[in-house]
């Protein structure tokens, strides 16, 4: 059974600018990956390679295992672009349903609702776009991605015009789809999202992936720290399973303990410790 | 998938007002061209040509109003299609509006022969609707039709779908902005081009002739808009022919089933090369 996305040895120049070095990466079957990166780290190119938009330098990107921007890996795919926008004179139904057409889903008036209904938008059935909000319009976005029940699905930045409540329905939503297999690209600037949702995380750092992991991978542990008479001290590389030792030391020493706290760094340090001095 | 596209065009293009602008245009147009053809031809008895030059007024005053009209119904139906086709790709593709229905598993060369085959349809239907007005508007106004009235029309019409696979294939490669210049700016150097043509002629010029046959096998829709002018006056001889050909809708020197063969590899080589450069293209 072949990943349900898959990049080789990827790389993709614009002119004089080498924006992917060689990128591997996986989704496999029901896995949800987060793509993580300062701007300019690849992450739009390396998505919008996978969908087909954008032809790559070198290597190669598979869509359960057609090469992508065929026909056949359209066919499995949803993609949310991060710059999208529908015409504003149709209706969210009638947006829908174009796409539905071109999709060749038989999915009709039940879909429609379905995926209304999935991004909160049931109520806004009959409005047109130009009158919804930029969340809104996200939400159709994400619900136009989910026509004709695709296997992967590409979503570029789908929260960055949201409110918390609207990540939320976002959020609810990626887990179920996940539940239910279908695999995901997830590129965002939001880590906590990411932290949340995500089985799987890449970083990406001036075309090339400089980590990679689960969440708890990624924040790994960083020590432990000792709050003892003489101050404060971090025993580096020492995990959970060492502070009872560590203490009995300490007291053993004479020392009197007030406190142990064990030290784990969270995906942002990873994330910033991997892209340097990089701002996003 | 086919009509789906179209229909997206077609709306896009409702919405965007351009058939608002053209019917405007076109009615404008219409009706001034009906003021002009009454009275010329209910003057036309008081017309005098010079002594001793026999001239057939009402084949010249009907042949050089239909070439007016060719001209105008040309003008307008390439403004109609440049403002359908002028964004098809990078301006919808700048708006957003392109990727999420790229990435269907429509493809792309169905998608661009379909905005095409949308555009070329409505332009089709407004071109010969133009001209077939003012073919009747002339008949009833001064009794006078071309020995072949269908063929004219049909030729300005596949110079206008011309245009459309002009605009679509710039589109892939420019912005709209600099498409709907470029496109322009082609159809204008055509025209010049085509009278350049009919002073070279009248001046027995062969290097503005020949200058001016070359721009008209670059520049079909041109070539095809001047061998309708030239069917239009194709019974008009003597001084009466003369005096049309010396006219800004004298005819052509590029003209016959050549350059319509011609006219149609052209068509099918731009939409090509459109496709080809559009398959290739980053968005």
């Amino acid at each position: 059974m072949p990943p349900a996305l898959a990049v080789h040895a990827l790389e993709k120049r614009y002119g004089p600018v080498h924006a992917l070095k060689g990128v591997d990466l996986a989704v496999q079957e029901g896995e949800l990956v987060g793509l993580l990166g300062p701007n300019g780290a690849g992450k739009s190119t390396l998505v919008k390679i996978a969908v087909g938009l954008v032809r790559a330098t070198a290597g190669r990107a598979e869509v359960v295992g057609a090469r992508a921007g065929s026909r056949a890996a359209r066919a499995q795919l949803g993609y949310l672009a991060e710059l999208f926008r529908f015409p504003g004179w149709y209706t969210a139904d009638e947006v829908l349903s174009l796409h539905q057409r071109l999709t060749g889903s038989e999915g009709g008036t039940a879909e429609r609702g379905r995926l209304l209904e999935l991004v909160a938008l049931d109520d806004s059935r009959g409005r047109r776009v130009d009158g919804m909000s930029k969340g809104m319009q996200q939400r159709l976005g994400i619900a136009q991605a989910l026509v004709g029940s695709p296997r992967v699905l590409v979503l570029d930045e789908p929260t960055s015009a949201l409110d918390p409540a609207g990540r939320r329905v976002v959020r609810v939503l990626l887990e179920d789809l996940r539940d239910r297999g279908v695999s995901v690209l997830l590129n965002s600037h939001l880590l906590s999202e990411i932290e949340l949702v995500c089985d799987r995380v890449a970083i990406l750092r001036a075309g090339e992936v400089v980590a990679a992991g689960s969440p708890a991978e990624l924040s790994r542990p960083r020590g432990v720290e000792l709050e003892t008479d003489e101050g404060t001290r971090t025993i580096d590389g020492a995990t959970r399973e060492d502070v009872p030792e560590l203490v009995a030391a300490a007291v053993a020493a004479g020392r009197r303990v007030y406190g142990a706290r064990v030290l784990t760094s969270t995906l942002e340090d990873t994330y910033l410790e991997a892209v340097g001095d990089e701002v996003s | 998938m086919v009509l789906t596209i179209m229909g997206y065009g077609f709306r896009e293009a409702v919405r965007r007002k351009v058939f608002t602008v053209v019917v405007l245009l076109t009615a404008a147009f219409l009706v001034l061209f009906w003021l002009a053809t009454h009275f010329v031809f209910s003057r036309l008895s008081t017309v005098t040509p010079p002594a001793g030059i026999l001239v057939d007024k009402r084949t010249f005053a009907g042949a050089f109003l239909l070439g007016l009209a060719m001209f105008a119904t040309l003008f307008l139906g390439v403004v109609l299609a440049v403002f359908l086709t002028l964004g098809v790709v990078s301006g919808d593709a700048e708006r957003g509006l392109l990727q999420p229905l790229v990435v269907r598993p429509v493809g792309r060369s169905t998608l661009l022969l379909s905005r095409f085959l949308g555009a070329a349809l409505v332009c089709i239907v407004y071109v010969l609707a133009v001209y077939g007005i003012a073919l009747a508007i002339i008949d009833v106004a001064g009794s006078w039709t071309p020995p072949s009235p269908a063929e004219p029309g049909l030729e300005l019409a596949g110079g206008v779908v011309i245009v459309i696979a002009l605009s679509i294939l710039g589109s892939v490669v420019l912005s709209a902005t600099a498409n709907g210049i470029a496109i322009f700016m082609l159809f204008g150097a055509g025209l010049v081009a085509g009278l350049l043509g009919s002073i070279g002629h009248a001046l027995g010029s062969t290097t503005i002739e020949h200058a001016s046959r070359i721009a008209a096998w670059a520049l079909p829709f041109e070539a095809l808009y001047q061998d309708g002018l030239r069917l239009i006056s194709s019974s008009a001889t003597g001084a009466t022919g003369f005096l049309l050909q010396l006219g800004p809708f004298g005819g052509a020197f590029v003209h016959g089933w050549g350059v319509r063969v011609w006219a149609a590899a052209y068509l099918c080589a731009a939409l090509a090369l459109a496709v080809f450069l559009f398959r290739r293209r980053d968005l």
